[in-house]
């Protein structure tokens, strides 16, 4: 190797444009902005609007086929909620992984360079989201009660208490959370989504099977069980051994997982 | 002005770039030639933050990328014009860039226009686009915040003869308006018809940088003649080099020169002209070769 010509800094133009100090991006802006792209796709619109189908329908379907007896705001409220408590954690894991699957992220980081920004605000709008869409299908739950039990002509039946839908909102979001953690860990879309409904349908079929034959584990599955823990959240009533059994679970299976996601994203290489 | 120094990437033991030093000067085109595989994209992926180095500094108008407080106003980047979400639109992925740069909306059709994408084309999917037209709006993305330098990873890839054209046309203006251009290459020619400076990259290492002028100049003379052997020898026994290339012979001396030799031995010149693209393009499979050789042995 030899040549290395030192450079000649012959004519060079000064800059004509005066300098500008720019305001730094403030975080609302970054927020709007994911809120946005969580739409401003393909997969993203029409999962909201699956979303949105899959509660009305569920209505509808109570409305049709359920008993006089069953016409209760529980029921309705579950109709549209089972649907919602399953896909909003692929909402959570698309707005992560798009950046990574679908390369977004080289401009995305290039216009804010700062990582733990764009995934708070990832975390912001996946909150914002699961909050909004669970204020719709209670809100959804609470028409098709009135409406169903007014055409049937029973007396219409509030049988879900504020507490219970604060633990169903509490087991709802810790979904999504599981779902963005997912995304931050693995950055991939197909990967997170299969692991995901691993974690959803294939764990508790297994776990369910083991407590049922060894009876070690029954005793064990509240400690060390997060989906365990999510899933008694819907059924509501806590005492202060479940609240510590779900601490333990979450910090586990949740929290030390982001943690490490958190800090491998804001190092690894965006390519 | 971009200042890059000492700049450097390992991938466990491999090398990906190797203390690399350059300047890319407002009002002037810097283009960043290597051959594939060189560490061009790396290099420009530390510039702007997307991959950490394990050692140097890089500074866009005199501070850290990561310090730029609103990056996307003051250094335009494309660096692969592939990376979008397939499932946007053009104008979508244009908007989110004028959002998140908090600019004036009516900016998304001005640069639809600079770039010419039709309306129609700018609401269709990217999933559906030519390369060409990625570049195109990957150009978009990077002007539309009116930035003072331009980061640009083979921004020509895909485009056409007249799209090319375009672009040259369109980076002369902006350095011409004070602007720094820095763009990336593995294509000498595509450099050499835009470029002001070069920075040569060979296996992670800079192994040639300086003035377009300079580096021709340095590639010498290209003359020809029917009796190649008698004008080489005219040529060696003045006190120049000689080389057959390319149907002709190089040689470091200025045309002037050669003519006198040539004269002086009495061998008729069928041309005669500055080396130019062949001597450059010589010197850059030169430059490179040794690193591919080492590279090869490792």
């Amino acid at each position: 190797m030899s040549t290395a010509t030192v450079m000649e800094n012959t004519d060079t133009a000064e800059s004509e444009r005066p300098r500008v100090e720019h305001a730094p991006i403030p975080f609302r802006t970054v927020v709007g902005v994911e809120l946005r792209k969580a739409f401003d796709t393909r997969s993203g619109f029409w999962l909201m609007v699956a979303m949105a189908a899959t509660g009305v329908i569920a209505t509808g379907a109570v409305l049709a086929f359920a008993n006089d007896s069953d016409l209760t705001y529980d029921n309705f409220g579950a109709a549209i909620g089972v649907p919602m408590t399953i896909l909003l954690p692929v909402v959570a894991i698309l707005a992560v992984t798009g950046e990574w699957s679908q390369r977004a992220g080289l401009t995305t980081f290039t216009l804010v360079p700062h990582r733990g920004r764009v995934i708070r605000a990832k975390l912001a709008v996946t909150v914002m989201i699961g909050l909004a869409s669970m204020v719709l299908a209670f809100g959804i739950g609470a028409i098709g009660n009135v409406v169903g039990s007014g055409l049937r002509g029973v007396d219409t039946v509030w049988d879900l208490s504020f507490t219970s839908i604060l633990y169903i909102v509490g087991a709802d979001l810790i979904g999504m959370m599981i779902g963005f953690m997912l995304g931050v860990l693995m950055r991939n879309s197909p990967g997170a989504i299969v692991t995901y409904f691993s974690y959803w349908f294939v764990i508790p079929t297994i776990s369910g099977l083991l407590a049922a034959n060894q009876d070690w584990f029954e005793k064990a599955q509240p400690w060390v069980d997060f989906n365990y823990n999510q899933g008694q959240m819907y059924d509501g009533g806590f005492d202060a051994t479940s609240w510590a059994q779900l601490a333990v679970t979450g910090t586990v299976w949740l929290l030390l997982p982001l943690a490490f996601g958190l800090w491998r994203v804001v190092r690894a290489e965006v390519k | 002005m971009i200042i890059v120094d000492s700049l450097s990437k390992k991938y466990g033991g491999f090398t990906a770039v190797d203390h690399v030093t350059f300047r890319a000067e407002p009002g002037r085109v810097t283009g960043f030639l290597g051959p594939n595989g060189a560490g061009k994209s790396t290099t420009m992926r530390i510039m702007v933050g997307l991959t950490p180095a394990t050692s140097g500094t890089s500074t866009v108008l005199g501070r850290r990328y990561a310090d730029l407080p609103n990056p996307g106003r003051e250094i335009g980047v494309l660096l692969d014009a592939s990376a979008q979400h397939a499932g946007r639109t053009g104008r979508e992925i244009l908007t989110l860039a004028q959002r998140t740069m908090r600019i004036p909306r009516d900016r998304v059709d001005e640069m639809l226009d600079l770039v010419s994408l039709s309306d129609e084309e700018s609401d269709r999917r990217v999933r559906d686009y030519s390369l060409g037209m990625r570049q195109r709006l990957g150009i978009a993305t990077a002007l539309i915040g009116d930035p003072e330098a331009l980061v640009l990873d083979e921004p020509a890839n895909g485009l056409d003869p007249a799209g090319i054209r375009w672009m040259r046309d369109l980076l002369r203006g902006f350095a011409n308006k004070g602007g720094t251009v820095l763009l990336s290459s593995h294509l000498l020619h595509e450099i050499e018809v835009i470029a002001d400076d070069l920075v040569v990259i060979g296996n992670g290492r800079i192994v040639a940088h300086g003035t377009k002028s300079d580096l021709l100049a340095a590639a010498g003379t290209f003359a020809s003649a029917a009796d190649l052997a008698a004008l080489a020898k005219a040529l060696v026994s003045a006190g120049h080099t000689a080389e057959e290339s390319l149907g002709g012979v190089r040689t470091d001396a200025d045309p002037a020169q050669v003519g006198r030799a040539a004269l002086a031995a009495g061998v008729p010149l069928t041309e005669l002209r500055p080396a130019d693209g062949a001597g450059l393009e010589e010197m850059f499979l030169e430059l490179t070769k040794d690193d591919a050789r080492e590279e090869v042995a490792a």
